[in-house]
């Protein structure tokens, strides 16, 4: 098989990743901002499982009429009401607002309001069936929301304790700082692109921490390699070796997760779009930071050459 | 690195294979696996499990409901109420007591003569007992507070904390029984019943059921009860407000059927059914027939007896069923209730009974259910994608690795195999974020391939010759794979700990795939590695 296309990937580039730094920085600098504004003035479209509410998904015989249906479901008077196509012109999603009322008296409103959707639509949608239909309480929405923090901000956390454990504290810095940019700028996609916020979003968020942190920590073991192999080596060149020689793995495994994304994106069907819209973002942002924040920053914070005798 | 013993090789070889017998099953057709209904015709000794498949996948429905653990103290506090009320003019000398109140967790009333507090506190004792079951457990302690005032006459229960927490565990496990018993009464497959937390209750019933009807069926609390009709006073005067002591006005079922003032206290009640079914009146409209136990009958009828002529009402969940006229004493513990009902109202209603009252409400926090044409369709999707993920990545590390990518792709195809087989052999659940998970992780697997093909090229330019320089490249990559491998670890379980039904699919997927790829990409692959080189002892690599 002469036909192996890593013949023609080159052996030590020399690319000056770490003289860009300040480009870098700048342009990262500016697109947390972005986000954290996004995020602060147009908040995120969070779907029912962190808003309460309901959601109903409806096939109608041939295509629907949108505007029928909103007119009936309008009618009913149950605050704000989304209907709108969902994979297929004959398939409907219609998302109830959250009904007002807390605890009990919250959860029976909610489904008080999906019974009266259901009949509604029975009497007036010839032909409807029902494919799904979810109904959360503002309680376990509450509860839902508080999880979904916890558990991003125990990612970072863990992999701080996990870096500086297994290398210095200037790397478990790097990467955390690098793994918060990479949310930061996923929740500002989100939050620029009104696209819905859901469970599976922060499922997303998770997998790209975890991703992001795989890719960091493989140029910062090569980085701990060279510090041990090139002791009088400027750590700036150390850096850029470092980045360089682990440059077309970084690129090829992004390119096979990109696959197998784009794959889930355009095949996996309508429930599956956001997730993986999220992860293919942040496979391309976590493979940035990975290079462009994670190991320039080493720089900035600076390094104990001494720390690294065998 | 890359020598391997008979029996290391043995062992590899071993658990692959296993990992296929196990993800077999998924492909066979079900006459030989065997399956719900289906005797397979495959020896049992061979794994026949299939994949699990969230309810996301198969359709069904998923209900969280949450105890209300506020109607469970109250009645508690009900029952202490009545149970005071019944002692103390139980025997004589009557003692009379006024101002019966409920508040917050206290129960208090107060004694006409205050002299007579001894005799009142010995005649209350039986209310503060500490019940049998938990005498055996240790945890001794009485159930209320009680402080008395010699003074004013003045008696207050106060219902301790533990007591309390104690009733709503034996509500939840109480609840979980009867919602079993009225499930399984749908001849659903499989249902899951199970408490979750303190005061919550999760139920999944997978296949083609109606959520709605599902929820009919299991909120209902169904405590049915049999009352003597109030005639002191008329409906009107009741209505305006005179209800006698001791009496209660109740609605009907059918909203055009006047309110019913009842005794509070029931001639029987539900506990004491042994059984009920569908069947039909005289007139063959459908109805519910009921059967009573020994001392549900005994009491009955000697009720029914004393009461000839009068009106009896059939209560359900505080609303009237029907108000029949007793024509004559009722002696064998059996009748029909009548009630407008539709055939499966009267069926709905006979489930109810059978299975018992709940001993508590019950809310609905999160319902969700998909039908089984959208979990076939989310099927059919994930497939697609993973198969066509699966051919691209396959593809890729060919025309980026040459023969070295064959390999890499061979280890993928075990590592599919794997991530299968071990779905199936632990039962895990496959939810449709678990599929992504799979082909999410068919993406990032060959990712310690790709590590050692670099390092690899990179000590194979140097000068290295191809059986040194993929020795050392393996050693090299050896400590990146890991770490990198840990670090996605670390978010996998915390997925799974945050995740709930679909979410925590995904987690499980991810963290099986981590270990079975750190395998499959670093093990297996370096065996068949090592048999190409000693085999066709390479002059040159193809990377």
């Amino acid at each position: 098989m002469a036909l192996a296309l890593s013949r023609y990937i080159p052996l030590g580039t020399k690319i000056p990743f770490v003289q860009q730094r300040f480009y870098a920085f700048g342009l990262s600098s500016v697109a947390i901002v972005v986000s954290i504004v996004a995020f602060l003035m147009l908040g995120l479209n969070f779907g029912i499982d962190f808003r309460g509410g309901s959601q109903i998904q409806i096939a109608t015989e041939g295509p629907a009429d949108l505007a029928q249906i909103r007119t009936v479901v309008s009618n009913l008077e149950l605050g704000d009401v989304q209907v709108q196509n969902f994979g297929s012109d004959s398939i409907v999603r219609i998302r109830i607002e959250r009904q007002a009322g807390e605890g009990t008296q919250g959860a029976n409103a909610q489904q008080s309001a999906i019974k009266i959707v259901r009949a509604a639509l029975d009497e007036n949608i010839d032909g409807v069936s029902y494919r799904a239909t979810s109904v959360i309480s503002p309680k376990v929405s509450g509860e839902l929301v508080n999880a979904g923090i916890y558990a991003v901000v125990g990612a970072l956390i863990s992999m701080l304790i996990y870096i500086w454990f297994r290398f210095e504290w200037q790397f478990s810095v790097g990467a955390v700082v690098a793994l918060a940019h990479d949310v930061i700028l996923t929740i500002g996609m989100f939050s620029i692109s009104q696209l819905e916020f859901n469970l599976s979003i922060i499922a997303a968020i998770l997998t790209i921490v975890g991703y992001s942190m795989n890719d960091t920590v493989v140029v910062y073991d090569r980085i701990r390699e060279n510090l041990r192999k090139y002791k009088r080596m400027p750590l700036a060149d150390v850096l850029n070796q470092a980045i360089n020689e682990t440059l077309s793995r970084t690129t090829i495994t992004s390119i096979t997760t990109l696959l197998a994304l784009f794959a889930l994106f355009f095949l996996g069907g309508e429930v599956l779009r956001g997730f993986s819209f999220a992860m293919i973002w942040g496979v391309v942002v976590g493979t940035y930071s990975s290079i462009f924040v994670a190991a320039p920053i080493l720089l900035v914070l600076g390094v104990q050459r001494g720390e690294f005798e065998e | 690195m890359l020598h391997f013993s008979p029996l290391k090789q043995s062992i590899i070889w071993f658990l692959v294979v296993i990992g296929l017998v196990f993800a077999l099953p998924n492909v066979l057709p079900e006459r030989i696996r065997g399956g719900q209904d289906v005797v397979g015709t495959l020896p049992s000794f061979v794994p026949s499990k299939t994949v699990n498949l969230g309810l996301d996948l198969q359709g069904g429905t998923h209900l969280l409901y949450e105890v209300d653990v506020s109607s469970v103290k109250q009645a508690k506090l009900e029952a202490a109420v009545d149970d005071a009320r019944q002692f103390l003019r139980s025997e004589k000398p009557i003692i009379p007591a006024t101002g019966f109140r409920i508040v917050d967790s206290t129960v208090s009333f107060r004694l006409a003569r205050p002299a007579q507090m001894d005799l009142a506190l010995k005649r209350l004792e039986p209310i503060n007992t500490v019940d049998q079951a938990s005498l055996l457990t240790g945890g001794a302690k009485p159930p209320f507070v009680i402080e008395s005032d010699p003074v004013s006459g003045r008696i207050s229960y106060t219902l301790e904390d533990e007591a309390l927490e104690k009733e709503i565990r034996d509500a939840v496990a109480r609840s979980i029984e009867v919602i079993r018993q009225r499930i399984d009464e749908l001849g659903t497959r499989e249902p899951t019943i199970q408490r979750k937390g303190d005061d919550r209750i999760i139920v999944e019933v997978p296949g083609k059921s109606d959520p709605e009807r599902i929820k009919e069926l299991v909120g209902q609390t169904a405590k049915m009860t049999f009352h003597m009709l109030d005639t002191s006073v008329s409906i009107g005067e009741a209505m305006a407000g005179r209800i006698p002591p001791g009496a209660k006005l109740v609605e009907s079922v059918n909203p055009s059927e006047p309110n019913v003032l009842i005794r509070r206290r029931p001639l029987v009640d539900g506990e004491d059914l042994i059984d009920s079914k569908p069947s039909f009146n005289q007139s063959g409209q459908p109805a519910v027939s009921f059967r009573f136990n020994g001392k549900g009958a005994r009491r009955f009828g000697k009720a029914t007896a004393e009461n000839v002529g009068r009106r009896f009402a059939i209560v359900l969940d505080d609303r009237v069923i029907s108000a029949p006229v007793i024509n004559s004493p009722i002696l064998g513990g059996s009748g029909i209730i009548e009630g407008g009902f539709t055939t499966e109202t009267a069926n709905d209603l006979s489930i109810l009974l059978r299975a018992g009252a709940l001993p508590a409400k019950l809310t609905v926090l999160d319902q969700g259910s998909v039908g089984a044409e959208l979990g076939a369709d989310s099927i059919s999707a994930g497939t697609i994608a993973l198969i066509i993920g699966f051919v691209a990545v396959v593809v890729f590390m060919v025309l980026v690795y040459g023969f070295m990518g064959l390999i890499a792709d061979a280890a993928l195809i075990a590592n599919v195999l794997l991530i299968v087989g071990a779905l199936s052999a632990l039962q895990a659940t496959l939810t449709l974020p678990g599929i992504a998970g799979i082909i999410l992780t068919i993406g990032m697997a060959v990712d310690a391939n790709v590590l050692i093909f670099g390092r690899v090229r990179e000590e194979y330019r140097s000068g290295r010759t191809p059986i040194n320089a993929v020795e050392t490249g393996f050693i090299k990559a050896r400590s990146t794979i890991l770490d990198a491998n840990i670090t996605t670890l670390i978010a996998a379980v915390l997925l799974l700990q945050f995740g709930s039904g679909p979410v925590k699919g995904f987690g499980v997927t991810l963290a099986i795939g981590i270990f079975t790829s750190v395998f499959t990409a670093f093990v297996f692959s370096r065996m068949l590695t090592s048999y190409w080189l000693f085999k066709a002892k390479p002059k040159a690599l193809p990377i």
